[in-house]
């Protein structure tokens, strides 16, 4: 009996070195190329800033200091670092309201979708996927080029005779906004697909047989259930919007920074390298809370629900 | 069969990687210079005549090329640094002293950009284009004198919120510091500074951008009005003949960007037949009409177009020559308040 | 009988909704595509019908140089991140827990929840030190750094695919005396196949996607098709951006349409 534990024991151990074996070459091209230099911006947060740029091997702490609080140049009084806050708070704001507008387009577009016959399904997510596989740089151009001055929107608005000197959107903070729901809006509608294609619509009919209208049973029956698909869909739309770079940079005009470009700013005409890799830091710190919200609140919902 | 995809795949990558090594008979040369800045028929004509093969890379800041070559492992030859920034360059060893021999053509820069106190006798660096540093406005929004920093310090009503700055900081703080009463760009004086900083922070709300590369934005009307270089507002003019180019009368930057050989160069040789080759008179003429400043080589002129003779953006109006100031490199304290007020500002 | 059907399905003005929806999303690309046949160099003013974008697209060396080179990194960097997610998708599925699994689903899944542009400067740094103490400066770090981006994008689909696999035909097939590597080449890999050419074609769009971490870990001459049209747009852009994009949209569609006729192949 004993032997036979035994040979199970060691037949499980191997088992377990073949599957880290396996696991190990993805391991080591992750940990060289993506998450160990990881290590190297912590380094590099608690160092000095060289002069143009570059770090000096010399402990500090002002990389950190200076994410929240600033000291004025000429009375070194200290004070938050408003700049910084604010920026923070619109890479934040933007996510979030970016979420919201793909979830109120993707959510129409989505049960819309499912509720084709199954034949014509697939040729419908094509169709909401084309867009995705655009190269971003040539989305967002793209959508530049809607946006200005002497864009399509405004061509057509002053040609109806709407209005008689073009809208400024381009460089503004709705560019943006437009820019990353148009880029991320195909990452809501798939998710919340794959719930509602799972949606069991006897529920919903059981709905309507008893006496419920349209609304009550879209509020009552349908949303709780395909929670989890918004729920991934606002993870996958939050998270890149938070960190989104591109977009800003070529919307946003230079002006209206997120996250993203301050961090690079740092690395170049901010020269502070330190206050570059702790500011990324930060932004890592806000996606894990984030990410941390958004499960908890699966687990949540999850554990509560019946049917 | 992925296996198979995968040899394939390094195998190629391998040859693309070798692939600028092996290229051409005469070998590469890799051009680090600012962005829509290199004549490319110039480059094609370099190729051609001596058939090295060149790659062009461009930055948009002088920071940002700082940056990237104290990063180290770039694979640059040449970079085309500001003048006010020079010194650094050189202080930090990034750039090779030249030697002379190498440069037979040394000899047609112009005497007066010969010893420039940024580089005395020119031991590090040969001019590529220089310029001035002003507003350009929208006369059919704007129709005031365009010669004022008020532009886009104080703007009026009608330019309020459609106001672009190059967010390059010798440029803009060479107008500010002068525009708030400065003698001298490169002064010490606290309050001189200290208005600065408020004059900058002030006008930021009233302005739309801080990019580069906007002459398309300004001739699509995206921006009526902002802080350019004058070349590229040679361009805006003739994209939109609407805009003109003001000299700020309280004072503006004039400044020149010099090419040099970054000291850890794969191909120095090459290096220095491109600089060579850009001191010749049509060369440096055809520097000049692609990217529309001034040269500093002599005997260019009867190679330069026509509309480049007496533009607005490169002859300097009556009365408005003794304003410009040239953009030299200040104390390593007053860079340090000027980067922080930058800084500051870019926040 | 006849009665009308309560279409249980509809909800109203969703269907509008999602109307308008599909417009926001191909009205700038239709735009794009339209103007990048413009015979003016305009792109907001209409002057007839021309191909002469696309001739100068294609006469161009620059963009030929960066789009060959964006193809060999996707290409390279979709195989080895597919192989590498391959192994690491049959490592860690189908068995009960075993010691460090989480860790490696935290590993595995990183780059999709870090920003790219914390991955970016990280890597800016890293290979930097490595390129100043070797020397070297090719094409490698670009591989090496868009292939552990690509990890996860294949690791998702392979999983998926594994998990919803029958396992009674291993299992038959070990019945037939077939060693595990016999089980596993003729029947595992087969039925893997269209989770593995997901994964491929995922990694292969995502790799020509990528623009941050390829801007700030190139080199000289480095510069990949997303990395070229970035700093275009900074230049006076012409129809000829159009057309390249218009281009490189075909391309993505040939993939993607490849992918979706193979995966409607059941097995």
């Amino acid at each position: 009996m004993s032997r036979a534990r035994e040979t199970e024991q060691a037949a499980r151990r191997r088992d377990v070195r073949l599957r880290w074996l396996l696991c190990a070459p993805a391991l080591v091209v992750l940990l060289l190329a993506a998450s160990g230099p990881l290590l190297i911006v912590v380094t590099y947060s608690l160092l000095t800033p060289g002069n143009f740029g570059g770090v000096v091997w010399q402990f500090s702490l002002e990389g950190w200091f200076r994410v929240f609080f600033s000291r004025d140049i000429f009375d070194d009084t200290v004070g938050f670092a408003g700049a910084h806050l604010d920026i923070f708070w619109r890479s934040i704001r933007l996510a979030l309201i970016t979420t919201l507008i793909t979830a109120i387009l993707g959510f129409p577009t989505a049960w819309f979708i499912a509720t084709r016959p199954p034949a014509t399904r697939p040729i419908w997510l094509f169709l909401v996927t084309i867009p995705f596989w655009t190269n971003l740089v040539i989305r967002t151009f793209a959508i530049q080029e809607v946006i200005r001055n002497e864009g399509l929107i405004n061509n057509l608005l002053r040609w109806a005779g709407i209005i008689s000197s073009p809208i400024q959107m381009l460089y503004t903070d709705f560019a943006i906004l437009v820019g990353m729901a148009y880029v991320f809006l195909p990452l809501m509608v798939l998710p919340l697909f794959a719930s509602m294609e799972k949606l069991d619509f006897r529920l919903v009919e059981a709905g309507y047989d008893l006496y419920a209208n349209r609304l009550r049973v879209l509020w009552h029956v349908i949303l709780p259930l395909v929670k989890p698909g918004f729920i991934a869909g606002s993870i996958l739309v939050f998270i890149p919007a938070i960190g989104a770079y591109v977009t800003p940079r070529i919307l946003g005009g230079g002006r209206n920074l997120m996250l993203g470009n301050l961090i690079e700013l740092q690395f170049g005409q901010g020269r502070n390298w330190p206050l570059g890799a702790a500011l990324a830091l930060t932004l890592l710190v806000i996606v894990v809370a984030a990410l941390i919200f958004y499960v908890r609140t699966a687990m949540r919902d999850s554990g509560g629900q019946r049917g | 069969m992925k296996n198979a995809k995968t040899v394939l795949g390094l195998g190629l990558a391998a040859l693309m990687g070798s692939a600028s090594l092996a290229a051409a008979q005469g070998g590469s040369l890799n051009i680090y210079n600012w962005g829509n800045y290199t004549n490319p028929e110039l480059i094609e004509k370099f190729q051609k005549e001596t058939g090295i093969s060149v790659t062009l890379t461009d930055y948009d800041s002088n920071d940002t090329a700082l940056t990237r070559i104290k990063a180290g492992g770039h694979g640059f030859d040449i970079v085309v640094p500001s003048a006010s920034y020079v010194p650094v360059w050189v202080e930090d060893g990034l750039i090779l002293e030249l030697d002379h021999a190498k440069l037979p053509n040394i000899s047609n820069i112009d005497p007066q950009w010969v010893d420039v106190p940024f580089d005395q006798g020119r031991t590090h660096t040969v001019p590529w284009l220089w310029g001035t540093t002003g507003v350009v406005v929208d006369t059919s929004v704007y129709s005031g004198d365009p010669h004022t920093a008020d532009i886009f310090l104080n703007p009026p009503d009608e330019l309020k919120g459609k106001i672009n700055v190059i967010p390059e900081m010798s440029d803009v703080l060479g107008i500010v510091i002068r525009a708030v009463g400065g003698t001298d760009t490169c002064t010490d004086d606290r309050d001189v500074l200290r208005a600065a900083r408020d004059a900058l922070v002030a006008a930021k709300p009233h302005w739309l951008a801080l990019d580069y590369g906007t002459v398309d934005a300004y001739v699509a009307g995206d921006l009526a009005a902002g802080v350019y270089w004058n070349g590229a507002s040679m361009r805006v003019r003739l994209g939109n003949n609407n805009f003109v180019y003001g000299y700020p009368k309280t004072g503006y930057p004039i400044w020149m960007d010099n090419a040099a050989i970054l000291a850890d160069a794969q191909n120095v040789e090459n290096a220095y037949k491109f600089l060579d080759f850009i001191m010749q008179p049509e060369h440096a003429a055809m520097l000049s009409n692609f990217a529309r400043y001034a040269n500093a080589i002599v005997g260019s002129g009867p190679f330069m177009d026509e509309d480049m003779r007496d533009a607005p953006e490169i002859v300097i109006p009556e009365g408005l020559g003794d304003v410009g100031q040239f953009a030299l490199t200040c104390s390593a304290d007053v860079q340090q308040i000027h980067a922080q007020i930058w800084t500051e500002l870019l926040r | 009988m006849a009665r009308s059907r309560f279409a249980i399905g509809r909800l109203p003005g969703f269907a509008m909704m999602a109307m308008l929806t599909f417009a926001f999303l191909y009205l700038p690309i239709f735009t794009l595509v339209a103007y990048s046949f413009n015979a003016a160099a305009s792109m907001t003013v209409w002057e007839g019908f021309s191909l002469r974008w696309y001739e100068a697209a294609f006469a161009n060396r620059t963009v030929q140089d960066v789009s060959i080179r964006s193809l060999v990194l996707a290409v390279s960097a979709a195989s080895i991140a597919t192989a590498l997610a391959t192994m690491a998708a049959l490592a860690t599925t189908r068995k009960r827990h075993f010691p460090g699994q989480t860790m490696i689903y935290a590993l595995i899944n990183q780059p999709l929840m870090v920003p790219e542009i914390v991955t970016g400067v990280a890597l800016l740094i890293f290979f930097a030190m490595i390129k100043v103490q070797t020397g070297y400066t090719g094409l490698g770090y670009l591989i090496a750094a868009h292939s552990a981006f690509c990890i996860p994008f294949a690791y998702l689909p392979i999983r998926a695919r594994l998990e919803t696999m029958d396992l009674t035909l291993e299992t038959a097939a070990a019945d037939l005396y077939a060693t595990s590597w016999r089980a596993f080449r003729h029947v595992t890999l087969p039925l893997l196949a269209p989770g593995i050419i997901a994964g491929f074609l995922l990694g292969f769009v995502i790799s020509l996607d990528t623009v941050v971490i390829t801007e700030l870990v190139k080199s000289a001459g480095q510069d990949t098709l997303s990395t070229y049209m970035l700093g275009q747009m900074r230049r006076v852009v012409t129809p000829e951006t159009n057309a390249i994009a218009t281009l490189f949209l075909l391309l993505s569609l040939a993939a993607v349409t490849i992918f979706f006729l193979l995966s409607r192949k059941r097995v």
